[in-house]
């Protein structure tokens, strides 16, 4: 009855789907491309032979717009998601996310300033905005917990929210008075305080599945110490977890994570927030389980919202953020009423 | 010399040591991070506090209000942290030489309440206790750590309830959840903070019992923080007594919780008064 983990058989199939998601949300857009054509051009792009007749503007397509894009999408959402996870486990609050906490918009606003200040590294265009959007994530969090802990020792739901809500609309200001005075440097502010992920290319898809990779490695393998932090933090030192290092570690990987996000596709809102919610509700709270899921349902979430936004009111394209935020807000108010009823219970 | 009269003589390492324990709050070395504790800014709690636990023993901590009982516990699992002049040897060791997860297989501690964050099921709750014991970051339960989790549940009488998600339990099966746990993790030395404050009487004797037969076993003892001076009579070998952070009296049960002393500290002569509450039972 007990399961360690997720169990082959429920792995087996989150990645099966995921894959499947993945092959629909290449094959649909402004122009759909049959499935089976859309398998046998990334057949041939990964050196197999494939028979039969390709169209060229297909392939074309589906390489150098859908498929960095799909990639971006899919490494974001699971990147997003593992880190909501892994706040909301740290803080044993079931709303903190980067969004909720401020982090995302503090990215955001690293990005910014590295683009206007011209901050980058030769050789490696993205770098700059990269290094910057980590920095601000991880001095945020800092920030921000901080100053909740200066005024409520026990880190509770409500003053946490609340100061990374105030904390992210004064953020907010400073990344419209940065994009006002340089309007010529910097894409639209909707970029960067909703996100896309339109433009993606293989270079951003790449770093991020290294940044998942290491970061998100790291938080997998500390799926114990986060169940014991999410029962209690206290207890957590009993049972001889060393809270101190935990939370450091973790807290870092998760913030410089959602940094990573940031850089590539602005602040998509409220992923890490929505995803683990709903697999919680699936595979119980046990971080074993909850992290993986939560890690493929985000890839799926996000590679599918994106297929909404860009399908839904097509020729026209959605912001990405705007579709995520739409749910991630009702998430956040249903979750908030349960928590205070259960409470007020 | 006759090996068995050696053996008599032989002195007992004490299983642990607390030397001079005092503990400042908002001070450099205290970074207590619970609730409430900026309020105490500047007060010392706990001041030179030291006590030999030996095998065997129970070491009743009371006290008034306001005493340190509970940040003298605190200070001995780190949650407080202690001023450089003091020392706490676990096993001959001194504490902060030694790993978390060190510690933890010969100390464990037992809250008074648990705001448990998440809806776990009580088999988790229980299995991180054996968290000390883990091999690699990678492994999972070995066969030793199920069977320490099974017999943990099963002593508690928490069997039945291992799929049940530990929202739905009511205080006094919660304790046991917790208690349990403590015993996954198998530790010499037990702490323990006011176990059955909030819970009705027969809970509260439930775990008393269960942490008397749980000391029955050789080289275990201890340390716990009572309110009930009557639990502690019965349950505990020894006391030690706090007034204002201070140790008043210390020793075998007897000695300590003497009329006397207990009118010193608690400003009421504690005898008389039970005496009186007894009556009223009388017809």
């Amino acid at each position: 009855m007990h399961h360690e983990g997720l169990g082959a058989v429920r792995w087996l199939l989150l990645f099966f789907v995921t894959v499947a998601v993945m092959l629909i949300c290449l094959a649909l857009g402004s122009v759909s491309i049959p499935l089976a054509d859309t398998v046998r051009i990334l057949l041939k792009a990964l050196g197999f032979r494939a028979g039969g007749e390709i169209s060229s503007s297909y392939e074309t397509i589906l390489l150098t717009v859908r498929l960095p894009r799909v990639l971006c999408c899919a490494l974001s959402g699971a990147s997003l998601s593992i880190s909501g996870c892994t706040m909301q486990g740290l803080l044993r609050n079931q709303l903190a996310d980067g969004s909720t906490l401020g982090v995302s918009s503090g990215a955001a606003l690293g990005a910014v300033l590295a683009i206007a200040l011209g901050f980058t590294l030769p050789g490696f265009p993205f770098a700059g905005t990269l290094v910057a959007a980590m920095l601000f994530s991880v001095l945020s969090l800092v920030l921000i917990l901080t100053l909740t802990w200066r005024l409520d020792r026990s880190l509770s739901t409500d003053t946490l929210i609340l100061m990374g809500i105030v904390f992210s609309m004064f953020v907010s200001a400073l990344l419209s008075l940065v994009i006002t005075l340089f309007p010529k440097k910097l894409t639209s502010i909707t970029f960067w305080t909703m996100g896309s992920l339109a433009g993606s290319n293989y270079q951003n898809a790449l770093v991020l599945a290294v940044m998942l990779a290491v970061l998100g490695g790291i938080m997998l393998t500390h799926a114990r110490e986060l169940n014991a932090f999410a029962i209690s933090e206290e207890n957590a030192g009993h049972i001889g977890v060393n809270v101190r290092r935990s939370r450091v570690l973790l807290m870092a990987a998760a913030s410089l994570l959602v940094g990573a996000c940031v850089s590539v596709g602005g602040s998509i809102g409220f992923v890490g927030l929505v995803t683990p919610h709903i697999m919680r509700l699936i595979v119980g709270p046990d971080h074993k389980k909850l992290l993986p899921a939560s890690l493929f349902a985000g890839a799926i979430f996000l590679m599918l919202t994106d297929l909404i936004s860009r399908t839904i009111a097509s020729p026209r394209e959605l912001p990405i953020g705007v579709v995520t935020s739409l749910i991630g807000a009702v998430v956040f108010v249903m979750t908030f009423y349960k928590t205070r009823n259960r409470r007020g219970a | 010399m006759d090996k068995k009269i050696e053996a008599r003589f032989k002195p007992v390492i004490p299983l642990l040591k607390a030397s001079r324990i005092t503990v400042r709050y908002g001070s450099f070395y205290n970074n207590d991070t619970r609730k409430n504790a900026g309020r105490n800014e500047g007060k010392t709690a706990v001041s030179g506090v030291s006590f030999d636990l030996l095998p065997g023993q129970w070491l009743m901590v009371v006290g008034p209000n306001g005493a340190g009982k509970s940040t003298l516990l605190n200070s001995l699992t780190g949650t407080v942290k202690a001023e450089k002049e003091s020392s706490i040897r676990l096993m001959g060791q001194d504490i902060t030489t030694m790993k978390k997860t060190q510690i933890a297989r010969l100390m464990g501690m037992l809250d008074q309440q648990h705001d448990i964050g998440y809806d776990f099921y009580v088999r988790d709750i229980v299995a991180l206790g054996r968290y000390a014991y883990r091999k690699g970051m990678f492994s999972g339960l070995s066969e030793e750590d199920r069977q320490a989790i099974d017999d943990a549940l099963a002593k508690t009488g928490l069997t039945d309830l291992e799929d049940r998600r530990v929202t739905t339990l009511s205080g006094g099966e919660r304790q046991r959840v917790f208690l349990a746990q403590l015993f996954a993790q198998d530790p010499s030395i037990l702490l323990l903070d006011e176990p059955a404050n909030h819970l009705d009487l027969i809970y509260q004797k439930q775990i008393f019992s269960l942490i008397q037969e749980w000391l029955d076993r050789p080289g275990r003892a201890v340390i716990s923080v009572v309110h009930d001076l009557s639990l502690a009579r019965k349950y505990g070998t020894h006391a030690l007594l706090l007034d204002k952070g201070s140790p008043k009296a210390q020793g075998p049960i007897d000695h300590v919780l003497t009329r006397q002393n207990l009118k010193d500290v608690y400003n009421i002569d504690v005898y008389a008064w039970m005496q009186e509450l007894l009556k009223t039972w009388e017809e």
